[in-house]
């Protein structure tokens, strides 16, 4: 097996020597997994039938997929001559008269598939690292200290299970109240599915982190306090390191929950994203909206996961425990 | 060697709050330790040795009494009064270097330069044989190694006093042996005042200019004290025929198993030292391959 097919597998778990019973296991497995897999859906599909017709099946979904793609592209192109129309046309103006006021209108077609995708992702990622900015300290600050750790404690399980669609009406109600401005930097759809998603997966990264941190041995402990580090020095060389494993399996259980929530509150919001296009789709009630939602489904499902291994990339680089198995 | 009180527990007391009432470990515990002195804690497990320890670091604080360094009290835990801790206690992310660099870091960071500091740390690895392996994690050295970094770590503050809970405890022979006669080297390079903790008769008697025997608990305090008057340097194959050496043992056997039996044991007839050996000593006195390991 050529080296780069080696660099290419090893973020899927895969041991980079392998000999041919390793190479089953390891990829022959999973491939009869997925075939399998391929194989139910196709035969379920036919069997399903909707108002819409069939339930799309494998290859349906792939013809789907093409075509999404060829979508985005003419929509691309669309905008590429529209722009060189405006050029033209304002060069002209501008020929006749040097002093006209140039008008630049933005480009208003529809978003395309991949441009949601592209929507979503830097929604959950920005949603994800507000709620880490804030999560991680707090978690900190709470898990040093007992009382404010039992202060907190209750107010935190309360709000841990609450699912993004309660949060929503009340987050796009005071977004709508207190985020006014005549220029704003970012849409309002845009904020709102971000103050929901940190809200949502705020919890496991602050409880993981409270807990790292109350349990780092009382023997480290000590070892600072007998070198008196000040408060600041304690936390940084200390507390932090000691808690990173936590931390990152905070971080990680978060981004799942991101991900996941993001979807859900751009359905309900009608907030750009790929939960918006699921929605419109099936609005939409055409015959290809089934195939197309599910191509939705499975690029949710793949993007969920590389997020998730990316984060297990991290989380192995940055852990000192080599003694734990991170999968 | 000067002779001047150095460290004073005077009247210790200490209660430990547990659900069913405080719980009195100590009972006015006195003890007064010279500077460059080497002075051991023997008694039975569990009577409070580790707690006289933790008192003297300012960990743990005294319910009654108090402990005095150089005339001031302490009530604080501080590095001029280093631990070397029973399990070593070394930040599992940091190499062995990075370690005793935090330590000197801090406890030097007004009075040497970065390369000051750089050679010091060397210079406490040297001291315990550990140059070859500073840039290894804890994780990936062997526990005499671990141990030998946490008694670099404390060497490097340059403590005047270093506390040390059973440092050896958890080596085999070999390893023990070795550490022990580095450790009487580094003392009598450097003259610090030593307590260290021990379960090991041989080693309290091989290094301590006094070994201070401690009667069980609960309400524990200091039982007897043996001054131990060997020549220094001490050479464990020289002294294991010594009759000097072995009277002091006998004398600590005879402390632990007859005096202090220690609670619950069923009372058999007296035990006299010669009878024990088999079952404490932990080392073969005159393997051969511990002249190998020392070689080594
Ligand atoms: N933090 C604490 N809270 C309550 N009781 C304690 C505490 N620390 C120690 N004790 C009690 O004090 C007594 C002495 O404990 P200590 O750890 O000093 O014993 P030790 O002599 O060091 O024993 P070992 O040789 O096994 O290490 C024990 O009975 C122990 O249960
Ligand atoms: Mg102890």
């Amino acid at each position: 097996m050529s080296s780069i097919a080696l660099k290419l597998l090893k973020p899927l778990g895969l041991p980079e020597k392998f000999n041919l019973a390793q190479l089953i296991k390891s990829l022959v497995v999973p491939m009869s997994g997925m075939l399998v897999f391929l194989f139910i859906w196709n035969i379920g599909a036919q069997n399903i039938h909707t108002s819409l017709g069939e339930f799309p099946g494998p290859a349906q979904v792939y013809e789907e997929s093409k075509n999404l793609i060829a979508e985005h592209n003419r929509e691309r192109q669309k905008e590429v001559a529209f722009y060189e129309r405006l050029d033209i046309r304002n060069a002209k103006k501008l020929a006749a008269n040097p002093d006209a006021v140039i008008k630049t209108r933005p480009y208003t077609g529809k978003p395309t598939f991949i441009d949601q995708i592209g929507t979503s992702l830097v929604t959950v990622l920005a949603g994800f690292f507000a709620a880490s900015l804030i999560a991680i300290p707090a978690g900190i600050v709470i898990g040093l200290n007992k009382t404010l750790y039992s202060a907190f404690n209750p107010v935190i399980q309360l709000f841990k299970p609450v699912s993004p669609l309660a949060w929503l009406p009340l987050v796009t109600m005071v977004v709508s109240a207190v985020y006014v401005s005549d220029d704003p930097m970012f849409a309002k759809s845009f904020v709102t599915s971000l103050i929901t998603v940190s809200l949502c997966c705020l919890w496991p990264t602050l409880l993981n982190t409270a807990v790292g941190v109350s349990t780092i041995s009382a023997d480290l402990n000590n070892v600072s306090k007998v070198l008196r580090l000040a408060w600041l020095t304690h936390v940084m060389k200390i507390v932090i390191p000691s808690a990173i494993p936590m931390i990152f399996t905070g971080l990680r259980l978060s981004l799942g929950i991101a991900w996941m929530v993001l979807i859900a509150a751009e359905m309900l919001a009608q907030n750009p994203g790929l939960g918006k296009f699921v929605w419109d789709e099936f609005q939409n009630g055409s015959s290809s909206s089934l195939g197309r939602i599910m191509v939705a489904v499975l690029v949710i499902g793949l993007i969920g996961f590389v997020l998730d291994r990316v984060m297990l990339a991290l989380q192995k680089k940055v852990s000192w425990d080599k003694s734990v198995e991170l999968r | 060697m000067t002779t001047k009180t150095h460290l004073e527990l005077t009247g210790v007391d200490i209660d430990f709050p547990t659900p069913s009432g405080p719980f009195k470990a100590l009972k006015n515990v006195n003890l007064k330790i010279d500077q460059g002195e080497f002075v051991s804690l023997i008694g039975h497990s569990g009577c409070g040795k580790s707690t006289v320890l933790n008192i003297v670091a300012g960990l743990y604080q005294a319910t009654k009494g108090g402990v005095l360094l150089d005339g001031r009290e302490v009530n604080q835990p501080g590095p001029e009064r280093a631990v070397v801790f029973q399990n070593h206690s070394l930040l599992p992310w940091l190499t062995a270097y990075q370690n005793v660099e935090l330590a000197v870091k801090q406890v030097f960071k007004n009075s040497k330069s970065k390369a000051e500091m750089k050679e010091w740390i060397e210079h406490n690895m040297h001291l315990v044989h550990m140059d070859h392996a500073m840039h290894k994690r804890p994780d990936e050295i062997s526990g005499g190694m671990k141990q030998r970094v946490g008694i670099a770590r404390a060497l490097a503050m340059e403590p005047t006093v270093m506390l040390m809970d059973e440092p050896f405890g958890a080596l085999d022979a070999l390893t023990r042996a070795h550490l022990q006669d580095s450790l009487m080297e580094i003392q009598a390079d450097l003259n610090n005042t030593v307590i260290m903790i021990t379960h090991d008769v041989d080693e309290a008697v091989l290094l301590s200019d006094r070994i201070v025997m401690m009667t069980n608990g609960p309400a524990a305090t200091v039982g007897e004290i043996l001054d131990i008057k060997l020549e220094r340097p001490r050479h464990r194959l020289e002294l294991a025929d010594d009759p000097e050496y072995n009277r002091y043992r006998a004398a600590v056997l005879s402390f632990l198993y007859e005096k202090q039996r220690k609670p619950g044991e069923v009372p058999t007839e007296p035990v006299t030292a010669e009878e024990i050996p088999e079952q404490i000593n932990h080392e073969p006195e005159s393997t051969p391959l511990l002249a190998d390991e020392q070689a080594a």
